[in-house]
Protein backbone atom coordinates (compact mmCIF):
# COMPACT_ATOMS: atom_id res chain seq x y z
CA UNK A 1 0.00 0.00 0.00
CA UNK A 2 1.16 3.56 -0.58
CA UNK A 3 1.17 6.19 2.52
CA UNK A 4 1.74 9.64 1.83
CA UNK A 5 4.25 11.24 4.30
CA UNK A 6 2.42 11.86 7.72
CA UNK A 7 2.05 16.01 8.42
CA UNK A 8 4.37 17.53 10.72
CA UNK A 9 3.56 17.67 14.19
CA UNK A 10 -0.26 15.97 13.80
CA UNK A 11 -0.17 15.70 17.83
CA UNK A 12 -1.73 12.84 19.49
CA UNK A 13 -1.19 10.17 17.02
CA UNK A 14 1.01 7.08 17.91
CA UNK A 15 4.94 6.94 17.45
CA UNK A 16 4.16 4.93 14.15
CA UNK A 17 2.20 7.77 12.24
CA UNK A 18 -0.47 5.29 11.43
CA UNK A 19 -3.98 6.34 12.26
CA UNK A 20 -5.76 3.09 12.18
CA UNK A 21 -4.77 -0.68 11.31
CA UNK A 22 -7.42 -3.15 11.04
CA UNK A 23 -5.65 -7.04 10.98
CA UNK A 24 -7.76 -9.46 9.52
CA UNK A 25 -11.22 -8.12 10.45
CA UNK A 26 -14.13 -10.55 10.03
CA UNK A 27 -17.44 -9.68 10.17
CA UNK A 28 -20.46 -11.91 9.75
CA UNK A 29 -24.65 -11.09 9.83
CA UNK A 30 -25.71 -14.39 10.87
CA UNK A 31 -24.66 -16.97 8.42
CA UNK A 32 -23.89 -14.49 5.85
CA UNK A 33 -20.12 -12.88 6.48
CA UNK A 34 -19.52 -9.45 5.23
CA UNK A 35 -16.01 -9.42 5.40
CA UNK A 36 -13.53 -11.82 5.13
CA UNK A 37 -10.14 -10.92 6.76
CA UNK A 38 -9.78 -6.93 5.41
CA UNK A 39 -6.21 -5.80 6.36
CA UNK A 40 -5.30 -2.21 6.06
CA UNK A 41 -3.87 0.69 7.25
CA UNK A 42 -4.43 4.67 7.17
CA UNK A 43 -1.44 6.78 7.79
CA UNK A 44 -2.28 10.11 9.87
CA UNK A 45 -3.05 13.06 7.56
CA UNK A 46 -4.26 10.51 4.97
CA UNK A 47 -7.28 10.91 2.23
CA UNK A 48 -8.54 7.11 2.23
CA UNK A 49 -11.30 6.56 -0.14
CA UNK A 50 -12.77 3.08 -0.50
CA UNK A 51 -14.46 1.59 -3.65
CA UNK A 52 -16.51 -0.86 -4.54
CA UNK A 53 -19.71 -2.69 -5.83
CA UNK A 54 -22.76 -2.26 -3.23
CA UNK A 55 -22.59 -5.24 -0.75
CA UNK A 56 -19.13 -5.57 -1.29
CA UNK A 57 -18.67 -4.26 2.73
CA UNK A 58 -17.11 -1.24 2.46
CA UNK A 59 -19.52 0.74 4.63
CA UNK A 60 -19.77 -2.50 7.30
CA UNK A 61 -16.03 -2.18 7.41
CA UNK A 62 -16.59 1.65 8.28
CA UNK A 63 -18.91 0.92 11.02
CA UNK A 64 -16.75 -1.16 12.29
CA UNK A 65 -13.68 1.13 12.65
CA UNK A 66 -16.14 2.88 15.15
CA UNK A 67 -18.09 0.11 17.14
CA UNK A 68 -21.16 0.63 15.43
CA UNK A 69 -20.41 -2.91 14.46
CA UNK A 70 -18.92 -5.68 16.83
CA UNK A 71 -16.58 -7.41 14.58
CA UNK A 72 -16.39 -10.95 15.13
CA UNK A 73 -12.71 -11.92 14.33
CA UNK A 74 -9.34 -9.44 13.90
CA UNK A 75 -8.55 -6.25 15.77
CA UNK A 76 -8.83 -2.96 14.51
CA UNK A 77 -6.61 0.11 16.10
CA UNK A 78 -7.26 3.74 15.66
CA UNK A 79 -4.35 5.96 17.06
CA UNK A 80 -2.63 3.01 18.48
CA UNK A 81 -5.88 2.09 20.74
CA UNK A 82 -7.73 -1.10 20.44
CA UNK A 83 -11.38 -0.31 19.45
CA UNK A 84 -14.00 -1.73 21.85
CA UNK A 85 -11.83 -4.26 23.59
CA UNK A 86 -9.17 -4.24 25.92
CA UNK A 87 -6.81 -7.21 26.37
CA UNK A 88 -5.60 -8.32 29.56
CA UNK A 89 -3.33 -11.31 29.90
CA UNK A 90 -4.13 -12.97 26.20
CA UNK A 91 -7.65 -12.37 26.50
CA UNK A 92 -10.17 -9.61 25.14
CA UNK A 93 -12.19 -7.88 27.81
CA UNK A 94 -15.40 -6.13 26.42
CA UNK A 95 -15.48 -2.89 27.27
CA UNK A 96 -18.37 -0.63 29.13
CA UNK A 97 -20.45 1.67 27.14
CA UNK A 98 -19.31 4.72 28.72
CA UNK A 99 -15.65 3.86 27.47
CA UNK A 100 -16.56 2.74 24.03
CA UNK A 101 -18.36 6.37 23.47
CA UNK A 102 -15.18 7.76 24.88
CA UNK A 103 -12.97 6.32 21.96
CA UNK A 104 -15.71 7.12 19.42
CA UNK A 105 -15.27 11.04 20.63
CA UNK A 106 -12.25 10.85 18.91
CA UNK A 107 -13.91 9.47 15.49
CA UNK A 108 -15.99 11.20 13.80
CA UNK A 109 -18.64 9.95 10.86
CA UNK A 110 -20.67 11.25 8.30
CA UNK A 111 -23.62 9.37 6.99
CA UNK A 112 -25.45 8.83 4.14
CA UNK A 113 -28.71 9.45 4.97
CA UNK A 114 -27.64 12.72 6.73
CA UNK A 115 -29.06 12.08 10.49
CA UNK A 116 -29.27 15.48 11.72
CA UNK A 117 -31.31 15.93 14.40
CA UNK A 118 -34.73 17.10 13.53
CA UNK A 119 -35.82 18.65 16.31
CA UNK A 120 -32.79 21.02 16.67
CA UNK A 121 -31.46 23.79 14.62
CA UNK A 122 -28.27 23.99 13.04
CA UNK A 123 -26.63 25.30 15.31
CA UNK A 124 -28.01 22.43 18.06
CA UNK A 125 -27.40 20.13 16.30
CA UNK A 126 -23.63 21.14 16.28
CA UNK A 127 -23.05 22.28 19.85
CA UNK A 128 -25.22 19.19 21.38
CA UNK A 129 -21.91 16.85 21.38
CA UNK A 130 -19.33 18.96 23.19
CA UNK A 131 -21.95 20.41 25.66
CA UNK A 132 -23.78 17.05 26.83
CA UNK A 133 -19.90 14.97 26.90
CA UNK A 134 -19.38 18.15 29.27
CA UNK A 135 -16.25 19.14 26.95
CA UNK A 136 -17.85 23.03 26.96
CA UNK A 137 -20.11 25.52 28.22
CA UNK A 138 -23.08 26.66 26.06
CA UNK A 139 -21.98 29.37 25.06
CA UNK A 140 -18.64 28.20 24.01
CA UNK A 141 -20.17 25.57 22.26
CA UNK A 142 -22.57 28.03 20.57
CA UNK A 143 -19.22 29.90 19.16
CA UNK A 144 -17.80 27.29 18.18
CA UNK A 145 -20.33 25.30 16.34
CA UNK A 146 -21.51 28.85 14.88
CA UNK A 147 -17.96 29.32 13.62
CA UNK A 148 -18.09 25.70 11.87
CA UNK A 149 -21.09 26.12 10.28
CA UNK A 150 -19.53 29.34 8.84
CA UNK A 151 -16.44 27.07 7.61
CA UNK A 152 -18.74 24.92 5.84
CA UNK A 153 -20.54 27.28 4.28
CA UNK A 154 -23.90 27.96 5.98
CA UNK A 155 -23.20 31.54 8.43
CA UNK A 156 -26.55 32.50 7.40
CA UNK A 157 -28.25 28.89 7.89
CA UNK A 158 -27.87 28.79 12.10
CA UNK A 159 -31.27 28.87 12.92
CA UNK A 160 -32.45 26.89 10.10
CA UNK A 161 -34.36 23.43 11.34
CA UNK A 162 -32.89 20.42 9.28
CA UNK A 163 -36.21 20.16 7.40
CA UNK A 164 -35.85 23.90 5.93
CA UNK A 165 -32.35 22.69 4.40
CA UNK A 166 -31.25 21.22 0.88
CA UNK A 167 -29.94 17.69 1.43
CA UNK A 168 -26.49 19.65 0.61
CA UNK A 169 -26.79 21.97 2.89
CA UNK A 170 -27.79 18.82 5.35
CA UNK A 171 -24.84 17.19 4.87
CA UNK A 172 -22.89 20.00 5.40
CA UNK A 173 -24.25 20.39 9.08
CA UNK A 174 -23.79 17.12 9.66
CA UNK A 175 -20.36 17.40 8.68
CA UNK A 176 -19.53 20.28 11.03
CA UNK A 177 -21.56 18.57 13.65
CA UNK A 178 -19.22 15.58 13.77
CA UNK A 179 -16.27 18.25 13.55
CA UNK A 180 -17.61 20.03 16.67
CA UNK A 181 -16.03 16.94 18.54
CA UNK A 182 -12.49 17.49 17.23
CA UNK A 183 -12.05 14.14 16.00
CA UNK A 184 -8.76 12.72 15.03
CA UNK A 185 -10.25 10.51 12.13
CA UNK A 186 -13.42 11.35 10.32
CA UNK A 187 -15.46 7.84 8.41
CA UNK A 188 -17.32 9.09 5.45
CA UNK A 189 -20.24 6.65 4.61
CA UNK A 190 -20.97 7.49 1.11
CA UNK A 191 -21.76 10.83 2.45
CA UNK A 192 -22.92 12.39 -1.47
CA UNK A 193 -25.24 9.03 -2.50
CA UNK A 194 -28.45 10.92 -1.05
CA UNK A 195 -27.60 14.04 -2.77
CA UNK A 196 -29.27 15.58 -6.09
CA UNK A 197 -26.51 15.77 -8.58
CA UNK A 198 -25.83 19.67 -8.56
CA UNK A 199 -25.59 19.53 -4.82
CA UNK A 200 -22.75 16.96 -4.59
CA UNK A 201 -20.20 19.80 -5.43
CA UNK A 202 -20.85 21.42 -2.32
CA UNK A 203 -20.16 18.50 -0.17
CA UNK A 204 -17.27 17.42 -1.60
CA UNK A 205 -15.79 21.11 -1.27
CA UNK A 206 -15.75 20.93 2.40
CA UNK A 207 -14.58 17.53 2.03
CA UNK A 208 -11.36 18.78 0.46
CA UNK A 209 -11.32 21.57 2.52
CA UNK A 210 -10.84 18.96 5.31
CA UNK A 211 -8.53 17.08 3.55
CA UNK A 212 -6.18 20.45 2.88
CA UNK A 213 -5.95 21.14 6.50
CA UNK A 214 -4.29 17.46 6.95
CA UNK A 215 -7.97 15.50 8.49
CA UNK A 216 -7.32 11.89 8.14
CA UNK A 217 -10.42 10.46 6.84
CA UNK A 218 -11.42 7.19 5.35
CA UNK A 219 -14.35 7.53 2.45
CA UNK A 220 -16.22 4.94 1.58
CA UNK A 221 -17.69 6.80 -1.85
CA UNK A 222 -18.56 6.24 -5.28
CA UNK A 223 -17.56 9.85 -6.87
CA UNK A 224 -14.30 8.52 -8.54
CA UNK A 225 -13.22 11.90 -9.59
CA UNK A 226 -13.07 12.64 -5.72
CA UNK A 227 -11.06 9.86 -4.94
CA UNK A 228 -8.40 10.83 -7.78
CA UNK A 229 -8.16 14.00 -7.19
CA UNK A 230 -8.02 14.35 -3.34
CA UNK A 231 -7.11 10.54 -2.37
CA UNK A 232 -3.99 9.66 -1.23
CA UNK A 233 -4.69 5.92 -1.14
CA UNK A 234 -7.32 3.96 -2.59
CA UNK A 235 -9.12 0.91 -1.69
CA UNK A 236 -10.55 -1.65 -4.07
CA UNK A 237 -13.44 -3.65 -1.61
CA UNK A 238 -15.32 -6.75 -3.23
CA UNK A 239 -17.17 -9.46 -1.78
CA UNK A 240 -15.67 -9.17 1.71
CA UNK A 241 -12.01 -8.55 0.75
CA UNK A 242 -9.56 -6.16 -0.23
CA UNK A 243 -8.92 -6.60 -3.89
CA UNK A 244 -6.33 -4.13 -5.09
CA UNK A 245 -5.26 -1.02 -3.47
CA UNK A 246 -2.57 1.52 -3.91
CA UNK A 247 -2.39 5.32 -5.20
CA UNK A 248 -5.55 6.50 -7.18
CA UNK A 249 -4.53 7.86 -10.14
CA UNK A 250 -2.39 4.35 -10.52
CA UNK A 251 -5.29 2.36 -9.55
CA UNK A 252 -7.92 3.85 -11.53
CA UNK A 253 -5.21 4.57 -14.80
CA UNK A 254 -4.16 0.86 -14.46
CA UNK A 255 -5.79 -1.42 -12.18
CA UNK A 256 -4.22 -5.04 -12.17
CA UNK A 257 -7.31 -7.01 -11.47
CA UNK A 258 -10.44 -7.82 -13.82
CA UNK A 259 -13.19 -7.27 -10.65
CA UNK A 260 -11.00 -3.57 -10.23
CA UNK A 261 -11.55 -3.09 -14.14
CA UNK A 262 -14.99 -4.26 -14.45
CA UNK A 263 -16.24 -2.03 -11.66
CA UNK A 264 -14.44 1.42 -13.16
CA UNK A 265 -15.27 0.19 -16.29
CA UNK A 266 -19.05 0.65 -14.72
CA UNK A 267 -18.66 3.79 -13.05
CA UNK A 268 -16.20 6.20 -14.88
CA UNK B 1 -37.43 33.70 -27.04
CA UNK B 2 -39.85 34.84 -29.80
CA UNK B 3 -42.51 32.10 -28.48
CA UNK B 4 -42.73 33.16 -25.35
CA UNK B 5 -43.60 36.93 -26.02
CA UNK B 6 -46.30 35.64 -28.36
CA UNK B 7 -47.85 34.00 -25.54
CA UNK B 8 -47.41 37.10 -22.80
CA UNK B 9 -48.94 39.29 -25.63
CA UNK B 10 -51.69 37.22 -26.28
CA UNK B 11 -54.97 38.30 -24.81
CA UNK B 12 -56.08 36.73 -21.54
CA UNK B 13 -58.51 34.29 -21.91
CA UNK B 14 -61.96 34.94 -19.86
CA UNK B 15 -62.48 33.54 -16.32
CA UNK B 16 -64.53 30.17 -16.41
CA UNK B 17 -67.72 30.75 -15.10
CA UNK B 18 -69.30 27.23 -15.01
CA UNK B 19 -72.36 25.80 -14.13
CA UNK B 20 -71.48 23.99 -10.56
CA UNK B 21 -72.83 20.46 -9.90
CA UNK B 22 -76.02 20.79 -8.24
CA UNK B 23 -76.02 18.09 -5.02
CA UNK B 24 -80.01 17.19 -4.37
CA UNK B 25 -78.52 14.78 -1.51
CA UNK B 26 -77.13 17.34 0.44
CA UNK B 27 -80.99 19.63 0.69
CA UNK B 28 -82.49 16.36 2.11
CA UNK B 29 -79.74 15.20 4.35
CA UNK B 30 -80.25 18.58 5.63
CA UNK B 31 -83.81 18.40 5.86
CA UNK B 32 -83.99 15.28 7.56
CA UNK B 33 -81.25 16.18 10.02
CA UNK B 34 -83.23 19.50 10.82
CA UNK B 35 -86.46 17.46 11.82
CA UNK B 36 -84.57 15.42 14.26
CA UNK B 37 -82.85 18.36 16.00
CA UNK B 38 -85.94 20.10 16.04
CA UNK B 39 -87.08 16.84 17.82
CA UNK B 40 -84.63 16.81 20.18
CA UNK B 41 -84.95 20.64 20.96
CA UNK B 42 -88.45 19.99 21.49
CA UNK B 43 -87.99 17.05 24.05
CA UNK B 44 -85.37 19.23 25.80
CA UNK B 45 -87.47 21.58 26.81
CA UNK B 46 -91.03 19.80 26.99
CA UNK B 47 -90.47 16.92 29.02
CA UNK B 48 -90.36 17.62 32.48
CA UNK B 49 -88.27 15.06 33.72
CA UNK B 50 -85.51 17.11 33.41
CA UNK B 51 -86.30 19.47 35.45
CA UNK B 52 -83.71 21.87 34.35
CA UNK B 53 -83.92 24.44 36.83
CA UNK B 54 -83.53 22.18 39.49
CA UNK B 55 -80.29 21.03 38.06
CA UNK B 56 -78.74 24.22 37.20
CA UNK B 57 -79.43 24.98 40.89
CA UNK B 58 -77.67 21.94 41.92
CA UNK B 59 -74.70 21.33 39.91
CA UNK B 60 -72.72 24.18 41.15
CA UNK B 61 -72.87 23.69 44.70
CA UNK B 62 -70.40 23.42 47.17
CA UNK B 63 -70.08 19.53 47.36
CA UNK B 64 -70.72 19.32 44.14
CA UNK B 65 -67.24 22.16 43.27
CA UNK B 66 -65.58 19.82 46.11
CA UNK B 67 -66.17 16.88 44.25
CA UNK B 68 -64.87 18.39 40.82
CA UNK B 69 -61.47 19.24 42.37
CA UNK B 70 -61.01 15.71 43.72
CA UNK B 71 -61.68 14.47 39.94
CA UNK B 72 -59.43 16.87 38.76
CA UNK B 73 -56.87 16.00 41.66
CA UNK B 74 -57.61 12.49 40.50
CA UNK B 75 -56.88 12.86 36.96
CA UNK B 76 -54.15 14.42 36.97
CA UNK B 77 -52.13 12.64 39.75
CA UNK B 78 -53.26 9.57 37.94
CA UNK B 79 -51.63 10.54 34.62
CA UNK B 80 -48.67 11.48 36.78
CA UNK B 81 -48.28 7.94 37.61
CA UNK B 82 -49.11 6.77 34.79
CA UNK B 83 -47.03 8.75 32.27
CA UNK B 84 -43.82 8.41 34.86
CA UNK B 85 -43.88 4.89 35.75
CA UNK B 86 -44.91 4.58 32.04
CA UNK B 87 -41.67 5.46 30.81
CA UNK B 88 -40.17 3.50 33.12
CA UNK B 89 -41.59 0.37 32.28
CA UNK B 90 -41.61 0.82 28.65
CA UNK B 91 -37.81 1.52 28.92
CA UNK B 92 -36.96 -1.21 30.82
CA UNK B 93 -38.97 -3.34 28.35
CA UNK B 94 -36.49 -2.18 25.82
CA UNK B 95 -33.31 -2.52 27.84
CA UNK B 96 -31.18 -5.08 26.52
CA UNK B 97 -31.58 -7.04 30.07
CA UNK B 98 -34.02 -9.65 29.62
CA UNK B 99 -34.72 -9.72 33.77
CA UNK B 100 -35.52 -6.31 33.32
CA UNK B 101 -37.87 -7.28 29.78
CA UNK B 102 -39.63 -10.03 31.80
CA UNK B 103 -40.42 -7.83 34.92
CA UNK B 104 -42.32 -4.96 32.27
CA UNK B 105 -44.06 -7.65 30.16
CA UNK B 106 -45.29 -8.93 33.41
CA UNK B 107 -46.41 -5.92 34.68
CA UNK B 108 -48.07 -4.80 31.49
CA UNK B 109 -49.71 -8.05 30.83
CA UNK B 110 -51.58 -8.04 34.47
CA UNK B 111 -52.81 -4.38 34.51
CA UNK B 112 -53.93 -4.57 30.82
CA UNK B 113 -55.75 -7.73 31.92
CA UNK B 114 -57.74 -6.54 34.42
CA UNK B 115 -60.36 -4.32 34.22
CA UNK B 116 -59.85 -0.69 36.14
CA UNK B 117 -63.33 -1.11 38.22
CA UNK B 118 -62.35 -4.26 39.49
CA UNK B 119 -58.74 -2.77 40.22
CA UNK B 120 -60.28 -0.22 41.85
CA UNK B 121 -62.85 -1.99 44.11
CA UNK B 122 -59.73 -4.24 44.29
CA UNK B 123 -57.20 -1.25 45.43
CA UNK B 124 -60.24 -0.10 47.65
CA UNK B 125 -60.32 -3.23 50.27
CA UNK B 126 -56.23 -3.86 50.25
CA UNK B 127 -56.58 -2.38 54.06
CA UNK B 128 -58.20 -6.50 54.24
CA UNK B 129 -54.77 -7.68 53.39
CA UNK B 130 -52.74 -5.75 55.71
CA UNK B 131 -54.03 -3.93 58.70
CA UNK B 132 -50.52 -1.52 59.03
CA UNK B 133 -48.17 -1.08 56.29
CA UNK B 134 -44.51 -0.99 57.10
CA UNK B 135 -41.05 -0.89 55.60
CA UNK B 136 -38.01 -2.73 56.55
CA UNK B 137 -36.33 -6.14 56.56
CA UNK B 138 -38.04 -8.37 54.37
CA UNK B 139 -39.10 -11.66 55.94
CA UNK B 140 -37.84 -10.46 59.79
CA UNK B 141 -39.85 -12.86 61.37
CA UNK B 142 -39.19 -15.59 59.76
CA UNK B 143 -35.14 -14.96 60.00
CA UNK B 144 -35.22 -14.13 63.54
CA UNK B 145 -37.18 -17.45 63.81
CA UNK B 146 -34.14 -18.67 62.04
CA UNK B 147 -31.34 -17.63 64.78
CA UNK B 148 -33.99 -18.87 67.50
CA UNK B 149 -35.60 -14.99 68.25
CA UNK B 150 -38.85 -14.72 68.82
CA UNK B 151 -41.25 -11.96 66.98
CA UNK B 152 -37.81 -10.56 65.85
CA UNK B 153 -39.12 -7.32 63.95
CA UNK B 154 -36.60 -5.08 61.80
CA UNK B 155 -39.26 -2.58 60.53
CA UNK B 156 -37.74 0.92 59.99
CA UNK B 157 -41.75 3.07 59.81
CA UNK B 158 -45.16 2.34 58.89
CA UNK B 159 -48.63 3.47 58.49
CA UNK B 160 -52.62 2.10 59.12
CA UNK B 161 -53.43 0.82 55.94
CA UNK B 162 -57.07 1.24 56.62
CA UNK B 163 -56.07 5.19 57.37
CA UNK B 164 -53.84 5.82 54.27
CA UNK B 165 -55.43 3.35 51.72
CA UNK B 166 -58.54 5.73 52.14
CA UNK B 167 -60.68 5.62 48.69
CA UNK B 168 -58.78 8.43 47.06
CA UNK B 169 -55.06 6.95 47.87
CA UNK B 170 -56.64 3.41 46.63
CA UNK B 171 -58.33 5.22 43.71
CA UNK B 172 -55.34 7.25 42.70
CA UNK B 173 -53.42 3.89 42.45
CA UNK B 174 -55.86 1.75 40.32
CA UNK B 175 -55.87 4.35 38.04
CA UNK B 176 -52.55 5.64 38.16
CA UNK B 177 -51.03 1.88 37.69
CA UNK B 178 -53.34 0.87 35.26
CA UNK B 179 -52.72 3.69 32.89
CA UNK B 180 -48.80 3.22 33.11
CA UNK B 181 -49.38 -0.62 31.54
CA UNK B 182 -51.17 1.58 28.73
CA UNK B 183 -48.28 4.33 28.25
CA UNK B 184 -45.56 2.00 28.53
CA UNK B 185 -47.13 0.69 25.24
CA UNK B 186 -47.39 3.99 23.88
CA UNK B 187 -44.41 5.22 24.91
CA UNK B 188 -42.38 2.12 23.84
CA UNK B 189 -44.27 2.90 20.24
CA UNK B 190 -42.75 6.16 20.27
CA UNK B 191 -39.31 5.73 20.77
CA UNK B 192 -39.44 2.64 18.66
CA UNK B 193 -40.82 4.68 15.58
CA UNK B 194 -37.91 7.35 15.55
CA UNK B 195 -34.96 6.59 12.97
CA UNK B 196 -32.24 3.92 14.11
CA UNK B 197 -30.01 6.58 12.26
CA UNK B 198 -30.82 8.69 14.67
CA UNK B 199 -29.01 6.88 17.67
CA UNK B 200 -26.54 5.78 14.82
CA UNK B 201 -25.71 9.25 14.85
CA UNK B 202 -25.22 10.26 18.50
CA UNK B 203 -23.46 7.18 19.23
CA UNK B 204 -20.88 8.20 16.68
CA UNK B 205 -20.44 11.42 18.43
CA UNK B 206 -20.08 9.33 21.84
CA UNK B 207 -22.93 10.23 23.78
CA UNK B 208 -24.15 8.00 26.15
CA UNK B 209 -27.15 5.73 25.97
CA UNK B 210 -28.92 7.79 29.21
CA UNK B 211 -28.09 10.97 26.90
CA UNK B 212 -29.35 9.61 23.64
CA UNK B 213 -32.80 8.80 25.10
CA UNK B 214 -33.05 11.96 26.96
CA UNK B 215 -32.37 14.49 24.06
CA UNK B 216 -32.70 12.70 20.97
CA UNK B 217 -34.95 9.75 20.86
CA UNK B 218 -37.83 10.75 23.87
CA UNK B 219 -38.24 14.63 22.09
CA UNK B 220 -38.62 12.45 19.00
CA UNK B 221 -41.10 10.48 20.15
CA UNK B 222 -42.72 12.85 21.85
CA UNK B 223 -44.46 13.38 18.21
CA UNK B 224 -46.05 9.64 17.96
CA UNK B 225 -46.49 9.52 22.40
CA UNK B 226 -48.31 13.35 22.44
CA UNK B 227 -51.51 12.66 21.01
CA UNK B 228 -52.56 9.06 22.29
CA UNK B 229 -51.61 10.66 25.65
CA UNK B 230 -54.05 13.18 25.19
CA UNK B 231 -56.72 10.29 24.12
CA UNK B 232 -55.40 8.85 27.50
CA UNK B 233 -55.79 11.70 29.59
CA UNK B 234 -59.54 12.45 28.22
CA UNK B 235 -60.28 8.71 28.88
CA UNK B 236 -58.69 9.02 32.34
CA UNK B 237 -61.12 12.15 33.41
CA UNK B 238 -63.95 10.22 32.55
CA UNK B 239 -62.81 6.49 34.01
CA UNK B 240 -62.38 8.75 37.41
CA UNK B 241 -66.17 8.26 37.80
CA UNK B 242 -65.17 4.61 38.07
CA UNK B 243 -63.56 5.31 41.67
CA UNK B 244 -67.19 6.07 42.87
CA UNK B 245 -67.67 2.30 43.45
CA UNK B 246 -64.38 2.33 45.40
CA UNK B 247 -66.18 4.43 47.24
CA UNK B 248 -64.49 7.75 46.37
CA UNK B 249 -66.92 10.45 48.06
CA UNK B 250 -64.42 13.61 47.07
CA UNK B 251 -64.99 12.86 43.45
CA UNK B 252 -67.60 14.29 40.35
CA UNK B 253 -69.90 11.30 39.47
CA UNK B 254 -70.50 9.95 43.26
CA UNK B 255 -71.07 13.63 44.78
CA UNK B 256 -74.25 14.44 41.42
CA UNK B 257 -75.24 10.83 41.97
CA UNK B 258 -75.43 11.43 46.27
CA UNK B 259 -77.58 15.01 45.12
CA UNK B 260 -79.82 12.79 42.76
CA UNK B 261 -80.39 9.95 44.96
CA UNK B 262 -81.07 11.77 48.36
CA UNK B 263 -83.82 14.28 46.07
CA UNK B 264 -85.36 11.18 44.01
CA UNK B 265 -84.58 13.57 41.19
CA UNK B 266 -82.04 11.33 39.41
CA UNK B 267 -82.07 11.82 35.80
CA UNK B 268 -81.11 15.91 35.95
CA UNK B 269 -78.34 14.97 37.92
CA UNK B 270 -76.77 12.40 35.55
CA UNK B 271 -77.95 14.86 32.99
CA UNK B 272 -75.54 17.36 34.75
CA UNK B 273 -72.76 14.84 35.17
CA UNK B 274 -72.87 14.87 31.11
CA UNK B 275 -72.75 18.27 31.00
CA UNK B 276 -69.65 18.32 33.58
CA UNK B 277 -67.83 16.00 31.62
CA UNK B 278 -68.21 17.35 28.12
CA UNK B 279 -67.13 20.71 29.33
CA UNK B 280 -64.37 19.28 31.13
CA UNK B 281 -63.13 16.94 27.65
CA UNK B 282 -63.67 19.71 26.27
CA UNK B 283 -61.19 21.89 27.58
CA UNK B 284 -58.53 19.40 27.61
CA UNK B 285 -59.09 18.70 23.78
CA UNK B 286 -58.08 22.60 23.51
CA UNK B 287 -54.90 22.04 25.25
CA UNK B 288 -54.32 19.11 23.47
CA UNK B 289 -54.38 20.69 20.18
CA UNK B 290 -51.51 23.47 20.96
CA UNK B 291 -49.49 20.53 22.68
CA UNK B 292 -49.90 18.70 19.27
CA UNK B 293 -48.75 21.61 17.40
CA UNK B 294 -45.58 22.69 19.93
CA UNK B 295 -44.54 18.76 19.04
CA UNK B 296 -44.52 18.71 15.44
CA UNK B 297 -41.80 21.29 15.67
CA UNK B 298 -39.30 21.00 12.92
CA UNK B 299 -40.82 17.84 11.29
CA UNK B 300 -42.35 17.46 7.59
CA UNK B 301 -42.40 20.09 4.93
CA UNK B 302 -46.33 20.02 5.15
CA UNK B 303 -46.55 21.39 8.99
CA UNK B 304 -44.30 23.90 8.03
CA UNK B 305 -46.50 24.69 5.24
CA UNK B 306 -49.20 24.87 7.09
CA UNK B 307 -47.46 27.16 9.74
CA UNK B 308 -46.45 29.79 6.82
CA UNK B 309 -49.56 29.68 4.82
CA UNK B 310 -51.47 30.08 7.72
CA UNK B 311 -49.27 33.58 8.22
CA UNK B 312 -50.20 34.23 4.39
CA UNK B 313 -53.87 33.74 4.92
CA UNK B 314 -53.66 36.03 8.14
CA UNK B 315 -52.60 38.63 5.77
CA UNK B 316 -55.19 38.22 3.28
CA UNK B 317 -57.68 38.38 5.71
CA UNK B 318 -59.13 34.42 5.56
CA UNK B 319 -59.28 32.46 8.29
CA UNK B 320 -56.88 30.13 9.37
CA UNK B 321 -58.80 26.94 9.52
CA UNK B 322 -59.24 27.40 5.68
CA UNK B 323 -55.72 27.40 4.81
CA UNK B 324 -55.10 24.29 7.34
CA UNK B 325 -57.21 22.18 4.93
Amino acid sequence: MTQVTTPAGAAGTADDGVMVRAEQVHKSFGSVEVLKGIDLEVRSGEVCCLLGPSGSGKSTFLRCINHLEKINAGRIRVDGELIGYRERGGKLHEMREKEIATQRRAIGMVFQRFNLFPHMTALQNVAEAPVLSGRERKAAARDRAAALLQRVGLGDKLGSYPGQLSGGQQQRVAIARALAMQPKLMLFDEPTSALDPELVGEVLDVMKDLARDGMTMIVVTHEIGFAREVGDSLIFMDDGVVVESGAPREVIANPRHDRTKAFLAKVL
Amino acid sequence: MSSETDTTERARPEPIQAVPVRHPGRWVAVAVIGVLVAMFVHLLVTNKAFNWAFMVDEMFRPPIMEGLRGTLALTVLAMVIGVSLGVVVAIMRLSENPILRGVSWAYTWFFRAVPRLVLAILFGNLGILWARIEFGLPFDRQIGALFGVDDFEARLFGFSALEILTGFVAGMLALGLSEAAYMAEIVRAGIQSVDEGQTEAAQALGLSRTQILRRIVLPQAMRVIIPPTGNETIAMLKDTSLVAFVPVSTELFFQLKAVGNRTFQVFPMYVAACLWYLLLTSVLLVGQYYLERHFSKGFGKSAQAKIRLRGITAEAGGSASEAGR
